[in-house]
């Protein structure tokens, strides 16, 4: 019904104001009022072993860029509560569509470090058969979409994605991580519209990290963040404190609960920051200050995570020690074994373009394979892939 | 056999893709109860209800990002862009999306069940926003099948043919001819080749190359030829992208002449594809340069689109120049 005025009023969005739902301060202990949400002991310690292992992960693979061993990588630091949280909150076969720095998703789902590797190091076991950069991972068994770069695609696709099982009713929904610097593409616009019209079961995860690469958010928009925009479209929203696991994960869960039990889409804004670069190519001391980082490590989300579950004692500093020695024993371990892998077959080249391979591409090829016999040197992979000898010491692993 | 103008035969091709499979949808801009803006989709969502035939929100990049994930998810979308002059909105989820997701996943994911329907072509006083023909810019992109039907039987058998495709297809509707072309089109189902150009005439002085709403124009062109004595081969490539070079070159190996024709401008347009491809394979057997009859290099005009577009006589000065090389 219309409401009307017989002065002028104009709104600025000021008159509403975003609450941020946090349960554990920064040592660990819940919030006063705060109710603990019903996360079973070892819910939880899966959960917490999965920010661990992202951490741990994280450092070394880059090191290992660092040592020039692989051409690229992004790290998750500081946003592993978000992006675990919000995961251990879904059915495991609810479909993840993520940006790019979401492996904490994959931890937890189970992708093992081989996987990891594999696809870092885009050798022969790689899924993505050693097309994309590394960290583009997608498992179809573990309902994670394959990354794509350009930004912010995949938000309309879970609209569409969700849209399919909402038709196929089988009780699931899609879960789609992205940044507050993704919400500025027309995509995200398009998404929210779609989803919030035609009553998809989605869950739009911003993490509000407080950068998109060198941008920091307070030039990426002017209002009170992404979470207001719901009300623009009409969604349910909640804005959360993306450091703090547990009020990621019920924040998320109950999410979940109105976009399966009622078919809607429901928007989540997780306050975090981004500690590390936004990837290897990155300098973040060239546009923020050391002091701003060093204040947001008093609120790392690992460290709030395991001072809760010690005080529980559904963990221990003796675990700690052990899970981060074998952790990081086997990424080294299982990145030298990647390595030494051979790389895809030379077919790959041409295969999965379409769904056969088309006469033209076959003659393509057939002219490239003609080439490589020709000057196997020159293409030691390649050759190698058609069984011609080369001389190995000209190839180089990691080559950009 | 019934008669259907070309959006009887389209409508009709998504009436049995729909009711053959129950994961078949038709979205798109005012395609709901209006039935599309050219009632292409006219009575689907009667028929199959809202959650199968609907309208969106006005938004391109939407629409397909939509569509890129109901197909990923195991659906099978037909997605309706209203014009092709609109879906540049959507040149990143099908260039970047659509074409690529099955590569760039090695297969663990595809789109192949997205098939992209759009009007394209001049000739409806449309001016520049409502007559391009932007097939050129997909036919650029690994990964997508582009498809323009010249005819309403064609429209069908293509059609049935790329929703049912294991690849995305761009399929691209001669808007001119919706009403205009009027042929008779088998009530039942049936596909036509995608992939494959259709010889419709054999002839051993010229080939004459061109696809959709153009190849009626080549049609009124090889009249004349042939008044003069003139024997044309004319081929419909009916799928772009990959396009069948073969049928081409078997062709001009045997006339020894080629023109190609397109409304989109010249440069950069396919034509360029067909001509380089035919120079190497051919390049002895031609007895004259490969021509191309297209429209110029500028925006579509509105009032002057009957000089701007390549019509009978232009395609007939080409042959006799060719000719009499």
């Amino acid at each position: 019904m219309t409401n009307y005025v017989h002065q002028p009023l104009f709104m600025t969005g000021d008159e509403f104001s975003m609450a941020t739902f946090s349960l554990l301060d920064p040592e660990g202990e819940l919030y006063e009022g705060a109710k603990e949400p019903d996360l079973p002991r070892d819910h939880a310690r899966r959960l917490y072993q999965a920010m661990l292992a992202t951490r741990i992960l994280d450092e070394r693979m880059m090191a290992a860029q660092r040592q020039g061993r692989l051409s690229f990588y992004m790290q998750s630091t500081g946003e592993e509560a978000a992006v675990v949280g919000a995961t251990a909150a879904l059915d495991d076969a609810d479909m993840i569509m993520a940006q790019y720095r979401e492996q904490g998703a994959l931890m937890y789902r189970g992708f093992s470090i081989d996987e990891f590797m594999n696809q870092l190091f885009g050798n022969e076991l790689d899924y993505g058969k050693g097309r994309q950069m590394p960290i583009h991972y997608g498992s179809r068994k573990l309902h994670y979409m394959t990354i794509s770069s350009p930004l912010a695609t995949q938000i309309p696709q879970a609209t569409g994605y969700a849209y399919g099982q909402k038709l196929a009713g089988d009780g699931h929904c899609t879960l789609t991580f992205f940044g507050e610097g993704a919400a500025s593409e027309g995509d995200f616009h398009a998404a929210l519209n779609m989803a919030s019209v035609h009553q998809v079961p989605v869950i739009f995860f911003c993490r509000n990290n407080g950068y998109a690469i060198s941008t920091p958010s307070t030039e990426q928009f002017a209002a009170d963040g992404i979470a207001p925009r719901a009300f623009g479209y009409h969604m349910h929203v909640i804005r959360v404190d993306g450091n703090d696991a547990l009020a990621v994960y019920e924040a998320t869960r109950q999410a979940r609960q109105i976009a399966v039990e009622q078919n809607k889409p429901v928007l989540i804004e997780a306050m975090s920051y981004r500690l590390a670069a936004h990837s290897s190519s990155d300098d973040p001391s060239g546009y923020r200050a050391k002091s701003e980082e060093e204040a947001w490590r008093l609120k790392d989300p690992i460290l709030r995570m395991q001072k809760w579950l010690l005080k529980k004692g559904w963990w221990s500093e003796e675990e700690e020690t052990s899970q981060q020695e074998t952790l990081r024993r086997d990424v080294l371990d299982t990145m030298k074994r990647a390595e030494k892998r051979s790389p895809p077959p030379l077919e790959s080249l041409i295969t999965d373009v379409y769904a056969d391979i088309t006469p033209e591409l076959q003659r393509q090829f057939d002219q490239l394979k003609r080439h490589i016999r020709r000057y196997p040197e020159a293409y030691p992979r390649g050759a190698r892939s058609l069984d011609l000898e080369v001389n190995t010491s000209t190839d180089s692993q990691g080559e950009a | 056999m019934p008669t259907m103008n070309m959006l009887q035969a389209i409508n009709n091709a998504l009436d049995i893709a729909m009711a053959e499979d129950d994961k078949v949808i038709c979205f798109g801009e005012d395609v709901g109860v209006f039935g599309g803006v050219f009632r292409a989709t006219s009575h689907l969502q009667e028929k199959y209800g809202k959650s199968r035939c609907f309208n969106t929100p006005l938004v391109e990049q939407g629409i397909i990002g939509f569509a890129n994930g109901l197909a990923a998810q195991g659906s099978v979308p037909v997605a309706e862009i209203q014009f092709a002059d609109y879906i540049f909105p959507a040149f990143d989820q099908i260039v970047n999306e659509s074409a690529k997701f099955r590569y760039r996943s090695g297969d663990l994911f595809n789109v192949g069940g997205l098939t992209i329907r759009t009007p394209y072509g001049g000739g409806i006083a449309g001016g520049l926003y409502h007559s391009q023909s932007p097939e050129a810019y997909f036919t650029h992109t690994p990964g997508l099948k582009v498809v323009v039907p010249r005819n309403p039987y064609q429209a069908k058998g293509l059609l049935l043919a790329a929703i049912r495709d294991p690849d995305p297809v761009l399929f691209l509707e001669p808007k001119r001819l919706y009403r205009a072309s009027v042929g008779e089109v088998p009530q039942e189902d049936y596909q036509l080749p995608i992939g494959e150009a259709e010889v419709i005439k054999e002839g051993t002085d010229m080939t004459l190359v061109g696809w959709g709403a153009q190849m009626e124009v080549i049609g009124k062109a090889v009249e004349l030829a042939e008044e003069q004595g003139i024997a044309c081969e004319v081929i419909d490539l009916r799928t772009l992208l990959p396009w069948d070079a073969d049928t081409v070159v078997e062709s001009v190996l045997k006339t020894g002449r080629l023109i190609v024709s397109h409304e989109a401008p010249l440069t950069g347009g396919f034509a360029g594809e067909i001509a380089a491809t035919i120079q190497e394979r051919c390049f002895l057997y031609l007895e004259s340069p490969i021509a191309r009859v297209t429209g110029l290099d500028t925006p579509f005009p509105l009032v002057l689109e009957k000089e701007y577009l390549p019509d009978h006589l232009k395609i007939f000065e080409a042959i006799r120049e060719s000719v009499n090389f």
